[in-house]
């Protein structure tokens, strides 16, 4: 899959193999420590923020989950 | 106005075997419409849950008729978040999912709960809310009203012509704006002035 900058795609996905492999075999058996992606993440992140900003893509000042939290809980 | 949707769905496959492929789930033969996939952000908070948010950027079809109506918003793809609580120790995973451009024209929000399937521990399920919700709403609404208003407001000046010349053909004094009487004084003074000029002068002629 690419990234929405074109000059990440392979940096992403590096960090998605490195991911990948520590969510299925650490992080869902119960070991979120020790994440071994850091630095691998922390390139794509500069790269590709970099991209959202030159793309004016509007992702700053989104509160997490923000508008799911306000939205009610349906009756089951 | 909101459009809401609730679904549920049930996969075969284990919760762990789901939340793993969560991440691995595109490209894939269905997802010709998703261009790009991004982790803008993530973290392991302190009591061992996942917090991620994916950017994707999708093309944005529309049928003939809306591309049309809405010309400016055709050239340009849809960006998506997708923010994920992934919590392993309850087994549960929590979306919200929501595009952030295109807004003015319509919001889609769609929230998604996985957990254990509750027949089969071995299976999961996806309970699937959505909201659909369109300013434009709001503009049809608004041009009703105004279109109301000035419907009443026209309903007052008719009941009022009429009356004016119903009392006009009665005979009866109606009620006239200043400006009316004014100028229909004046026309009479001319009148009467004229009336006593042409007097005057057959007076005058008859003494000669």
């Amino acid at each position: 899959m690419n990234s929405v900058g074109e000059a990440c795609t392979d940096m992403k996905r590096e960090y998605d193999q490195c991911f990948n492999r520590w969510f299925a075999e650490k992080f869902l058996k119960g070991d979120g420590s020790g994440d071994p992606c850091t630095d691998l993440f922390k390139r794509y992140q500069q790269c590709v923020q970099k991209a959202i900003k030159e793309k004016e893509i509007p992702i700053e000042g989104l509160e997490f989950m923000g508008r799911g939290k306000e939205k009610p809980e349906s009756s089951s | 106005m909101v459009k809401y949707f609730l679904g549920q769905s049930v996969l075969r496959s284990s919760w762990d075997q789901v939340f793993a492929a969560f991440w691995q789930r595109y490209p894939n033969p269905y997802s010709k419409h998703v261009l790009t996939e991004d982790i803008v952000h993530r973290e392991v908070t302190p009591d061992q849950k996942l917090l991620s948010r994916r950017l994707l950027t999708k093309t944005n079809r529309m049928p003939r008729w809306a591309e049309r109506l809405f010309p400016a918003n055709v050239a340009h793809s849809v960006y998506i978040l997708e923010d994920s609580i992934v919590d392993p120790q309850n087994q549960t995973m929590t979306t919200f999912t929501w595009n952030i451009n295109h807004a003015r024209l319509m919001v889609v929000e769609e929230r998604c709960v996985y957990c254990v399937n509750s027949d089969n521990s071995g299976w999961t399920e996806i309970r699937r809310e959505a909201w659909v919700s369109s300013s434009l709403f709001g503009v049809s609404r608004a041009v009703q009203e105004f279109g109301l208003a000035r419907f009443k407001s026209n309903v007052t000046k008719t009941m009022k012509g009429f009356e004016y010349i119903l009392a006009k053909l009665q005979g009866e004094a109606p009620s006239k704006s200043l400006v009316e009487t004014a100028k229909e004084a004046k026309e009479k003074a001319k009148d009467l002035a004229s009336k006593a000029a042409t007097k005057k002068q057959q007076q005058q002629q008859q003494f000669v």
